[in-house]
């Protein structure tokens, strides 16, 4: 397999932080190399949340470069665009689920709320997964019902639930690991 | 689940995926470090979170985090001369708090040895500024590595720790933001621990360590004497990487601008030779030399500062050298995070045949920005929604590092000017000099208060200043990851002597404080009001917990309940005053005004209520 470039991206509280180690230790799992990095820090209060995912041979820096994004995926529909205008590739994959976290001038009245056809027709790429489910035992499981879109599509080769469920054992405890596992698997 | 702290332990070597700030821990452990200590401060306190990983009985050294950073700069030195291995860690602005004693112990006989680890931020991820902590370890006599991954921090600071020990001098781990947070599979060695030896092995017998008058001279001798040898005997090469390319293009560099190289170069066959150095201060002249003369061309390829771009061409000169040596090109080069979009394009500018300019992919869509925001139920949202119905348009407000520098956003615009940590009571002293026209008012978080806030509140007592302290209590070092303070009643192990901030402030000699949860708004209202009325210095208690802390506590109870507030689409008139004024990122308000409340957010503490003028935001029921 190629190198794959992975840009995750959300709002600071969404649980972007916890998908991007799922990934990391998944992929791992399936045997590849990576780098990784995380964005810490004030940004998580309610900002633009980053992570950086770079695996394959002959990697080097975690950062990936503008319009280099083999994937993007996103937890909101405003970072969905940002990010899919800006990171992913024309042949790229987008992956995002569709909620909305109002941003600041939007709330202000300053800017107009993204809608979703917005997200569907103007991000260039080969292929847009649009995810939402109804009934999310727990609106912060939205990462993990994105996990498991990208792990139907077979996004990441050789990812698959085995590796997902290993990697997420390592970081869950039981009682919250069953209930991800069945968002997981639905 | 894996057990962090378990593994940190573990006697037989091991791989796992960590962050640099992980890996540095066990490093710790494996170099014999006895003492470590911090102020928290980003990108560096997650080394904290993995400290705490490990119960206090197995921790195989003592941690703290001081009240700042000179503190635990000092504390770690005390340590280090009583013959225990030392560590301290803080942020790169951390490091001018430092700076009166840190600048000192290059000239010290340091018996067991001490590791200084600067988080710096290129990039200002999550700082004030940019700043070059090189410049400070030069102008200190001390040794500066630099690693680029968390499998080069774990090396470099046993490294550091080793030569530290040896030479009994200090030396810097230079870390950058993307080194800390940087993710990787580390192999890491086995450790076998050995009995502690807890013997003060302080002697001012043999050991001068009173600096003063004369005795400064031979102290500095030796700490010029200690950089010289490393100079020209490098013990440290090995840690180097040297490409050969067979190229008549070199290029010197360090840190992670040398993953941004190697991922740009990777598809060009014109690659030029590198040499990336381990010890970026002092620089080994003697390799640096070999590579100059080896080559038509060297680029220095340096993040921030052309620090190591002066001596390797006052080098060339001293040499006569006939390389020809490439620095920055543009002031531009001075500014960033040298990541590969940003190395690409100096490289192309450089050696234009080389690589091509990064991708300009810009986008005419305009996306809505979405700066970082006080959390929903933050008591410091309504505090600002108070204080600003109590002050005038045109009355100062000086601001100070924390979570509620937020309110420098709009629409409350209640944060006019930033400088450093507890600078604001100062500043504000200093404004209200000749000002008899507008009432200056300063913020203050209460971490800070006993960072470094005590001095100038204790001076504007002292000599009479007109200002009002409004003080942001939140009962926690909320910003970088809710670590205790003082005044909190815990230190990083046990439960410990509260420091109340009141007491505090009536012991430095305050004489007007009004103490107020910033719920209250009516309270809070008069209370600011009052104070600013009040000719001489004056302080406002604006406090409420932490509620991004309290919830995570909350919601681990058992038989917790989520409630939430609604809008009362009957009663609601769209006066905006929740999305415009107060302003909680939970209220979201669609293309046709109509406000509703985002329950992904809402947190049900309803701070909301009391400002709808209107009534509409009401509580519903309970719901799992």
């Amino acid at each position: 397999m190629k190198n794959l470039n992975i840009f995750m991206t959300g709002v600071g509280g969404q649980g972007i932080g916890m998908l991007s180690e799922i990934l990391v230790r998944a992929v791992d799992y399936a045997g590849y190399d990576f780098k990784g990095v995380d964005t810490h820090g004030l940004a998580q209060r309610g900002g633009t949340v980053v992570s950086q995912l770079r695996i394959g041979e002959n990697i080097h820096s975690p950062l990936i470069e503008k319009g280099e994004a083999d994937i993007v995926i996103a937890l909101e529909r405003h970072e969905a665009l940002r990010s899919g205008l800006e990171m992913l590739r024309n042949d790229g994959t987008l992956v995002w689920y569709d909620t909305s976290w109002q941003p600041l001038p939007v709330r202000l009245g300053a800017e107009k709320e993204i809608t979703t056809e917005t997200v569907i027709d103007k991000v260039l790429c080969k292929k847009n997964i649009r995810v939402f489910r109804q009934n999310l035992p727990d609106t912060r499981m939205q990462n993990i019902a994105v996990l498991s879109q990208i792990v139907k599509n077979d996004l990441i080769k050789g990812m698959d639930l085995e590796t997902c469920k290993k990697a997420m054992a390592d970081l869950m405890s039981e009682k919250l690991l069953n209930i991800n596992l069945k968002v997981l698997e639905d | 689940m894996k057990d962090l702290g378990k593994m940190l332990l573990q006697h037989e070597n091991f791989s796992e995926i960590v962050i640099g700030n992980t890996a540095i821990v066990r490093a710790m452990i494996e170099s014999g470090v006895r003492v470590v200590t911090s102020y928290p401060g980003s990108p560096t306190p997650e080394i904290g979170t993995a400290i705490s990983s490990i119960p206090v009985e197995k921790r195989p050294f003592y941690f703290e985090f001081s009240t700042n950073e000179k503190v635990a700069t000092e504390v770690a030195y005390g340590a280090s001369i009583n013959g225990h291995l030392s560590c301290v860690f803080f942020k790169s602005v951390g490091l001018n708090v430092a700076a009166d004693t840190f600048v000192q112990l290059g000239h010290m006989k340091l018996t067991g040895g001490m590791v200084v680890v600067l988080g710096d931020d290129p990039g200002a991820h999550s700082s004030q500024n940019e700043q070059d902590n090189r410049h400070i370890a030069k102008l200190s006599y001390t040794p500066v590595l630099e690693p680029s991954s968390p499998s080069e921090v774990y090396t470099f600071f046993k490294k550091a720790a080793a030569l530290s020990v040896e030479k009994q001098m200090p030396v810097i781990l230079r870390l950058t933001t993307h080194t800390c947070h940087q993710k990787e599979k580390v192999a890491f060695d086995s450790w076998s621990p050995t009995e502690p030896d807890n013997t003060p092995r302080f002697s001012s017998k043999n050991e001068n360590y009173v600096p003063i008058t004369s005795k400064v001279f031979p102290m500095k001798r030796r700490a010029l004497e200690r950089l010289d040898h490393l100079e020209t005997e490098h013990p440290l090469s090995d840690l180097d990487i040297f490409h050969d390319n067979k190229s008549s293009r070199g290029v010197i560099t360090f840190g992670t601008t040398y993953l941004s190289l190697m991922d740009v170069l990777i598809n060009t066959d014109k690659k030029p030779d590198i040499l990336k150095l381990a010890m970026i201060h002092p620089l080994p002249k003697k390799k640096i030399l070999g590579f100059l003369n080896s080559h038509d061309e060297v680029k220095i390829l340096e993040e921030l500062d052309p620090i190591m771009e002066s001596e390797i061409k006052t080098i060339a000169y001293d040499n006569n050298i006939k390389c020809r040596v490439l620095g920055k090109l543009t002031l531009e080069d001075n500014v960033g995070e040298y990541t590969p979009d940003k190395v690409r394009d100096i490289l192309n500018r450089t050696w234009t045949d080389l690589v091509k300019p990064s991708s300009n992919q810009s986008s005419t869509i305009p996306v809505p920005a979405r700066p970082p925001q006080m959390c929903p139920g933050c008591g410091h949202r309504s505090a600002y929604h108070a204080i600003k119905k109590a002050l005038k348009d045109d009355d100062i407000k000086v601001g100070d590092i924390g979570c509620h520098t937020l309110g420098f956003l709009p629409p409350y615009n209640m944060v006019e000017l930033l400088m450093s940590m507890g600078a604001s009571t100062a500043i504000a002293s200093g404004m209200s000099l000749f000002n008899k026209q507008r009432d200056v008012v300063c913020f203050l978080g209460d971490s800070t208060l006993f960072h470094a806030g005590a001095a100038g509140i204790t001076n504007a007592v002292f000599n009479n200043h007109n200002s009002t302290l409004i003080l942001m209590e939140n009962g926690t070092t909320a910003m970088t990851g809710h670590q205790e303070h003082p005044a909190t009643g815990r230190n990083f192990d046990e439960p410990t002597q509260k420091i109340p901030v009141r007491q505090m402030l009536e012991g430095l000699g305050v004489k007007n404080i009004i103490e107020v949860d910033t719920y209250q708004q009516k309270k809070l209202i008069e209370a600011v009001k009052e104070s600013v009325s009040i000719k001489g210095f004056s302080v406002v208690i604006a406090k409420h917990p932490c509620m991004l802390k309290f919830m995570r506590t909350q919601k681990k109870k058992s038989g917790y309940l989520l409630r939430q507030v609604h809008v009362d689409q009957n009663k609601c008139d769209q006066l905006n005053e929740c999305i415009s004024s107060f302003a909680c990122p939970t209220f979201s308000r669609d293309d046709k005004g109509v406000i509703t409340i985002n329950s992904d957010l809402c947190i049900g503490d309803g701070s909301c209520v009391q400002t709808c003028p209107v009534s509409a935001v009401n509580f519903d029921g309970g719901k799992k």
